[in-house]
């Protein structure tokens, strides 16, 4: 989680979640960095599936967004990054909805939870009102 | 306009191979279209193939759990078959171990499974 700030490769795409086939371009996008960055086969499923979780979340929870995804660089370390972010109403207890099996929707109450299980970094930032931004990282090992 | 997964009849199973990226529309229509084939054609058993797909997410899990339910009400007994390693390391982590699903390694497992109900104990609720 320390250690020196990851920096951006220049490339970094965007793309809007405001449709759950939105939610299927994400996870691919994210897959297609994935093998680019050549993580293994299961760290490429764990990441493909956290983004897949937080895609929906976006999309359900925070009325759409946008996901911003490329590769990192710290050290001498290559990684993929994606950073959700939406405008809706931003999560009150940040404890309870990292909590395995609460939801505020319908859902299972593993997509944020699960999904900070499957990445190497995760870092989120909400405010009430404002919206939620969501950022992991996987490395290369 | 979403696509929809084509569910086959085999003898009295009823066998969906999935070979695409799913979409949550297109996973609540199957769900939707395995009951209603279940009861349509007296099916004792389903078998989804997931050897295609590369990950699978809470939603696709739920459905998986689900799916296995309603047909147990409809008197049909569900097998996921052709799970790869990968996605069942990620499945537990995430946090679904999928504790009442019946799984077989392979296509022929699961329609063997089907075939000798009784070869094995019923999975835990």
């Amino acid at each position: 989680m320390s250690g020196p700030r990851p920096v951006p490769d220049a490339d970094h795409e965007t793309i809007t979640i405001e449709s759950n086939d939105d939610v299927v371009r994400a996870r691919q996008l994210v897959r297609t960095l994935a093998q680019r960055c050549k993580l293994s086969l299961v760290d490429q499923t764990k990441l493909v599936t956290a983004a897949s979780e937080l895609a929906r979340n976006t999309l359900v929870y925070g009325g759409g967004g946008v996901m911003r995804t490329g590769l990192v660089r710290r050290d001498s370390r290559v990684g993929v990054t994606a950073v959700f972010e939406d405008s809706g109403p931003g999560i009150p207890d940040l404890d309870l909805a990292l909590t395995d099996g609460w939801t505020s929707g319908g859902g299972l109450g593993l997509g944020l939870s699960g999904a900070r299980r499957l990445v190497d970094d995760f870092t989120l930032d909400t405010e009430v009102g404002r919206g939620t931004q969501v950022a992991v990282t996987k490395w290369a090992r | 306009m979403t696509e929809r997964v084509p569910v086959l009849k085999i003898g009295d199973v009823l066998l969906v191979s999935i070979q695409v990226d799913l979409e949550d529309q297109t996973v609540l229509d199957l769900q939707d279209d395995l009951a209603a084939r279940i009861v349509a054609t007296g099916a004792s058993g389903v078998v989804i193939d997931i050897t295609a797909v590369e990950i699978v997410d809470s939603f696709v899990g739920r459905m998986l759990a689900t799916t296995a339910a309603i047909s147990r009400m409809l008197d049909a007994e569900t097998v996921v078959v052709g799970m790869r390693p990968a996605v069942a390391i990620t499945l537990v982590e995430l946090g679904l171990s999928l504790g009442g699903v019946r799984t077989a390694l392979t296509l022929e497992k699961g329609l063997d499974m089907l075939a000798r109900p009784d070869s094995r104990p019923p999975a835990k609720p």
